[in-house]
C-alpha cells in the first residue's frame, strides 16, 4: 500500500512468475517430446538433407513388415475386445453384486497391473512352450500324446497373456466409476418398474460407458505398443509385431545408422496404426461424459446373485489362480531348479541360481540403474508434470492446448517409437550432444514416456483447488509466489506424491524402451532379466524375476502406506 | 472520510459466444467510514466483478478505485496495486478455508506473511478466535467442522489483521437459513467491535436489507439506485428495483381522457392520480400489502375473488383487474371466500414506463454468461 506501482511494472512482475513457468515448461517439452518426434519423422523421409521417401515406401511394402503390422492389429483387437468384456464383467461382479470376499479379491485383481507382463509371458512360456513347457510335457506323459496339447508360442497365446495383464485397466476404471455412481439413478429405474437385468442394461452400463471406453483405449494403445509378451512368446516362432520387428531390425543392425533409419520408418508405420486405431475407437465408442459423481458416499444396493453366487465365486477364484498364482509360482519354482528342464521336484531345488545371479557383473548394477532411473524420472516428472499442469490449468497462456497435447502425446506414442526418437535426437545430431550408452538417454525417454502420468494426477488435483483459496491468500497479504508455496503446492502435494509412484512403479519394470537404449553399463533390471533369458540362462532369469517381483511388491506396499495417511484434503 | 471510492469504474469482457459485454458500466459510488454497504442484484449484474476489482483480482477497463484515501487502481494513471498490498479483509462464498492448515494456522496466516513475531501472533489469533467463538478449536482441521464454523474461520482470518475495509462476497449463501441469521448478527457485532467498513455482496434482498446502512441495486452492469434500505423499498426509482426488493404486483394501464384504465377493461377506471409526465401506457406498481380489499358495497374498483391462499401469517387473494391479476395480501381478519364480489383500492402506487422488451432480452442474454 505504501508505494504506488505502475501497472506495466506490476504486469511485468506477474509476467516474471507466470511467464518463467510457462517458458520453462515449453523448453522442457521441446527437449523431451518435440525433438525426438521430429527426429523420427525427419530421418524416415530425409536422407543427408534430401527428401527420400524410398526407405519408407520400401518398408511399407515389405511383406514381412506388413505381416508384423497385421499381427499387431489382430493382437490389439482381440486383447481390447476380450479384455474389456472381462474387465467390465469382473468390475460389475465386485462392485455391484453380493459376492463374498470383495476386498481381498479386488486387491488380487490389481496384482496383474503391478506384475511385469514379460515375466508373465516367461512363466507361461515355461509352462506351455510348444516343445519344452513343463505343463505340456506333463500332459504328454499322462495322456501319452505325441504332440504338445497347447502351444503358447502362437498369436492366441500372446493374446491370452496380454489379456490377463491388461484387463485390469478396464476393471479399475469401471470399479471406480461404479463406486462413484449415484445409486439413486439405479433405484429410480427400479421404482419406474424396470427389472434388474433391464437396469443393468439400460442404466448402469450406459453410465459406465465412458469409464469402459477410457479403459479400452488404454488397453488398445498399450497392446499396440507392447513389446515384452510378443517378443518372449513370438520370436522363437517367427511371430513378429511392429514393436518386436523394430527391435529385431535395430539389434540386427548393431547400431548402424541404416538400421536405425529402418526402425524409424517402421515406427512411423506403428504410429499410423495407433492413430487409425484411436480414430476408430473414437467413432465406435462415443465417450460422452456424464456427471455421475455425487458428493455423498452412498451405499448402492447390492444385487443378490442367489444360486449363481457359488459358481461365480469359483470362476473368480479360478481366474485369479490362472492369471496371478500360476505365473508367480512358476517363476519362483523355476528360479530354484538346478538346471532348466529338470522336473520341478524338491530334490532338484537349490538357491544357487540366486547366488549366481548376484555374482554376475551386471546384476547389482542393473538394479541400481533401475532404481536411479525410476526415482530420477519420478521426481523430475513429478515437478515437470505439476509445472505443466499449473501452467495449463491456472496460468492459461495462449496456446495452452498445444502445451497439453505435447505433454500427453508421448503417452500414445509407443515406447519403442519414443526410444528410436531419442536415439536419433541425442546421438550427436543436436549440438553434438551424444548421450547414447548413458543413463541420461534412458532418463530422457522415461521422462517423455511417463510425463503425462504425473501431469494428469496434478491436473486433477489443481482442478479441485478452488481459485478462492489462492485469492484468500492474496487478500491476506501473500504475494503470488507465497500463495503458490503456502496454499496451492501443499494442497496438491498428495497428488504429486502419487504421481511420483505412478511413474516409479512402471519405470522399475520397464523393458520396451530400455531394451533399445541400454549400453554395456546401463542395463536396467528389465533388460537384465530379458538378456539372461535370451542367453538361455532361464533359471537365473527366473531368479532375478522373482527378486524384481519382491522389489515391486515392497515398493507397492510402501506406496499404499504413504498415500494412506494423507490429510483430509 | 470515504473508505472506498469508485469513479467511472467500467469493466468489459469479450466472450466467445456472446461477444462484447459491459459487465460493469460506469460505476460511481462512495462507501463511508464504518458503513455497511451492500451490492445487491441478480446474477450477472456486475456486483461480484465490482467487488473483485476493489479487491484487485480484476483489472479495470476504465475508471479508478480509491481505498482509504489512496488510489489502488487507475486506468488513466496506469496504476494497479496487487491484492496483497491493499490491506483488505475478505470472506468468500466458498469460505476459502485452507484444508491443509488447522484453524489456528488458517487464522495466523496473514500475520505470518506480515512476519509478526510469534507471541504477538499467538495473542492476536486467540483474540480473533474469541470474537468468532472459535476458542478451543485451534488444532482442529476445517474438514472436521460445520459450514458455520468454517465461515467463522474465514471471518477470524479476515479480522485478525484489523483491516479498515472488509469485503464479504456472498458470505452467507452457503449456510442454512437459521445459521444465516445468526452469522448476520455476528458480522454486525464484529463491525461494532472493530469499526471496519463492510462491502457486502449478495443476491438475497432480505439479507441486504437487514444488514446494510446503504445499498446499491444493480442490474445488467448498471447501477439502478443507491440509497438506504427503507428508501429503496418505499421509493424505488424503477420497475426493476421495485420488483427486486420485496413483493410487487404490477398492472399495465392505459390513460384515456384523464382516466386510468387497466388493460382489458375500458369501462371501470381505477381511481388514481395521474403523474404529470405519464405516457399513454404506463405500469402501476404496488405492494400486495398496500392494497385495500373492500366489500362490494364500498368505493373502489369492482371485481371478485378468484383465488384465496391461506399463508401462515396473512391471506393472499388473487383478483382479476381487466385482463391482469392483482395479488393482495391481508391480515387474516379480512376474510373473503372465492367467488365473492369485492372492491379494491391501490394506496399510493408507483408509476413506471412500460418495460421495453429489448431490456428483458438483454437480461436473459447476460444470464447465460
Amino acid at each position: 500500500m505504501s508505494h504506488k506501482k505502475d501497472l506495466a511494472a506490476v504486469d511485468g512482475r506477474r509476467f516474471n512468475v507466470d511467464g518463467i513457468l510457462t517458458a520453462v515448461s515449453v523448453v522442457l517439452l521441446l527437449i523431451v517430446v518435440v525433438i525426438p518426434v521430429f527426429s523420427i519423422i525427419y530421418n524416415s523421409f530425409f536422407y543427408k538433407g534430401q527428401f527420400d521417401p524410398q526407405l519408407f515406401i520400401g518398408q511399407l511394402t515389405d511383406a514381412n513388415n506388413l505381416a508384423a503390422m497385421w499381427n499387431t492389429i489382430k493382437i490389439a483387437f482381440w486383447v481390447t475386445l476380450l479384455g474389456t468384456i472381462l474387465g467390465t464383467f469382473y468390475a460389475w461382479l465386485l462392485g455391484r453384486s453380493d459376492i463374498p470376499a470383495k476386498g481381498l479379491m479386488r486387491a488380487l485383481f490389481n496384482i496383474p497391473y503391478m506384475f511385469p507382463p514379460f515375466l508373465g509371458a516367461m512363466a507361461w512360456d515355461l509352462l506351455l512352450n510348444g516343445r519344452s513347457g513343463y505343463l505340456n510335457k506333463a500332459l504328454m506323459e499322462i495322456f501319452h500324446l505325441s504332440k504338445a496339447p497347447v502351444n503358447i508360442n502362437t498369436l492366441a497365446g500372446i493374446i491370452f497373456v496380454e489379456i490377463s495383464y491388461y484387463f485390469p485397466f478396464v476393471f479399475m476404471q469401471v470399479v471406480s466409476a461404479l463406486e462413484r455412481m449415484d445409486p439413486t439413478l439405479e433405484e429410480c429405474a427400479r421404482i419406474a418398474g424396470a427389472k434388474q437385468m433391464t437396469v443393468i442394461r439400460k442404466i448402469t452400463l450406459p453410465l459406465v460407458v465412458p469409464a469402459i471406453s477410457a479403459g479400452a483405449l488404454l488397453i488398445m494403445t498399450t497392446s499396440l505398443a507392447h513389446f515384452g509378451v510378443p517378443s518372449i512368446l513370438g520370436f522363437s516362432q517367427g511371430i513378429f509385431t511392429l514393436p518386436t520387428k523394430i527391435y529385431a531390425v535395430i539389434s540386427r543392425s548393431e547400431g548402424s545408422f541404416e538400421g536405425i533409419r529402418q526402425g524409424a520408418a517402421l515406427s512411423i508405420m506403428l504410429v499410423i496404426v495407433v492413430s487409425i486405431a484411436l480414430i476408430i475407437q473414437k467413432k465406435v465408442l462415443s465417450s460422452g461424459s456424464y456427471d455421475i459423481i455425487k458428493g455423498k458416499s452412498m451405499r448402492p444396493t447390492l444385487i443378490k446373485l442367489r444360486g449363481a453366487k457359488i459358481p461365480l465365486l469359483v470362476l473368480c477364484i479360478a481366474t485369479l489362480i490362472l492369471i496371478v498364482v500360476v505365473p508367480l509360482v512358476m517363476i519362483f519354482l523355476v528360479s530354484l531348479v538346478k538346471a532348466y528342464g529338470l522336473p520341478l521336484v524338491p530334490e532338484n531345488f537349490t538357491f544357487n541360481n540366486y547366488m549366481k545371479v548376484f555374482r554376475m557383473d551386471g546384476t547389482m548394477n542393473s538394479i541400481f540403474n533401475s532404481l536411479k532411473l525410476s526415482i530420477g524420472a519420478g521426481i523430475i516428472c513429478m515437478f515437470l508434470g505439476t509445472l505443466i499442469a499449473y501452467v495449463v490449468q491456472k496460468i492459461k497462456p495462449k496456446g495452452k492446448e498445444a502445451l497439453e497435447i505435447l505433454s500427453v502425446l508421448p503417452y500414445s506414442l509407443p515406447g519403442t517409437v519414443l526410444a528410436i526418437g531419442v536415439i536419433l535426437a541425442w546421438s550427436g545430431a543436436i549440438f553434438g550432444i551424444k548421450l547414447s550408452n548413458t543413463l541420461w538417454i534412458i532418463l530422457i525417454a522415461y521422462i517423455a514416456r511417463y510425463l503425462s502420468f504425473s501431469m494428469k494426477s496434478s491436473s486433477a488435483a489443481l482442478l479441485q483447488v478452488h481459485p478462492s483459496l489462492e485469492e484468500a491468500a492474496r487478500t491476506c497479504g501473500a504475494s503470488h509466489m507465497e500463495s503458490l508455496k503456502d496454499v496451492t503446492l501443499p494442497l496438491i502435494r498428495p497428488a504429486m506424491v502419487s504421481g511420483f509412484f505412478l511413474i516409479f512403479l512402471p519405470a522399475m519394470r520397464e523393458v520396451t524402451t530400455s531394451v533399445l537404449l541400454y549400453g554395456p553399463y546401463t542395463r536396467t533390471l528389465g533388460v537384465q532379466i530379458y538378456s539372461l533369458r535370451d542367453a538361455g540362462m532361464i533359471p537365473q532369469a527366473a531368479a532375478l524375476g522373482s527378486i524384481a517381483i519382491v522389489l515391486i511388491i515392497i515398493c507397492n506396499t510402501i506406496v499404499t502406506e504413504v498415500t494412506k495417511d494423507r490429510k483430509g484434503v | 472520510m470515504d473508505q472506498v471510492v469508485l469513479r467511472h469504474v467500467t469493466k468489459r469482457f469479450t466472450t466467445k459466444t456472446l461477444g462484447d459485454i459491459v459487465a460493469v458500466d460506469d460505476f460511481n459510488l462512495e462507501v463511508h467510514d464504518g458503513e455497511c454497504f451492500s451490492f445487491l442484484g441478480p446474477s450477472g449484474c456486475g456486483k461480484s466483478t465490482t467487488l473483485r476489482m476493489i479487491a484487485g483480482f480484476e483489472d479495470l477497463s476504465e475508471g479508478e478505485i480509491e481505498l482509504c484515501g489512496k488510489e489502488v487502481s487507475s486506468k488513466e494513471k496506469n496504476l494497479y496495486i496487487p491484492p496483497e498490498e491493499r490491506g483488505l479483509g475478505m470472506v468468500f462464498q466458498s469460505f476459502a478455508v485452507w484444508p491443509h492448515m488447522n484453524v489456528f494456522e488458517n487464522v495466523a496466516f496473514p500475520l505470518r506473511i506480515q512476519k509478526v513475531n510469534k507471541t504477538d501472533i499467538e495473542t492476536r489469533v486467540r483474540e480473533a478466535m474469541k470474537h468468532t467463538s472459535l476458542t478451543g478449536l485451534e488444532k482442529v482441521f476445517p474438514s472436521d467442522l460445520s459450514g458455520g464454523q468454517q465461515q467463522r474461520i474465514a471471518l477470524a482470518r479476515a479480522i485478525v489483521t484489523q483491516p479498515k475495509v472488509m469485503l464479504l462476497d456472498e458470505p452467507l449463501s452457503n449456510l442454512d437459513p437459521k445459521l444465516r441469521e445468526t452469522m448476520r448478527f455476528e458480522i454486525k457485532e464484529l463491525q461494532r467491535e472493530f469499526g471496519f467498513t463492510i462491502i457486502f455482496v449478495t443476491h438475497d434482498q432480505s439479507e441486504a436489507m437487514a444488514i446494510s446502512d446503504r445499498m446499491m441495486v444493480c442490474d445488467m452492469g448498471k447501477i439502478m439506485q443507491i440509497d438506504t434500505p427503507e428508501n429503496l423499498y418505499n421509493k424505488p426509482n424503477s420497475r426493476f428495483v421495485h420488483s427486486f426488493l420485496g413483493e410487487s404486483t404490477f398492472i399495465n394501464v392505459n390513460i384515456v381522457d384523464g382516466k386510468v384504465y387497466a388493460q382489458g377493461d375500458n369501462e371501470n377506471p381505477l381511481a388514481l392520480d395521474i403523474p404529470k409526465d405519464a405516457d399513454r401506457q404506463m405500469v402501476v406498481a404496488t405492494r400486495p400489502n398496500s392494497i385495500d380489499l373492500l366489500g362490494a358495497d364500498q368505493e373502489g374498483y369492482p371485481t371478485h375473488i378468484e383465488k384465496r391462499i391461506f399463508l401462515t401469517d396473512r391471506t393472499e387473494y388473487i383478483v382479476p383487474v381487466g385482463e391482469q391479476k392483482l395479488k393482495i395480501q391481508t391480515p387474516h381478519r379480512i376474510s373473503f371466500a372465492e367467488g365473492d364480489a369485492c372492491r379494491v383500492r391501490l394506496i399510493s402506487p408507483m408509476w413506471y414506463p412500460m418495460e421495453d422488451e429489448a431490456a428483458e432480452k438483454e437480461r436473459q442474454r447476460r444470464q447465460l454468461v
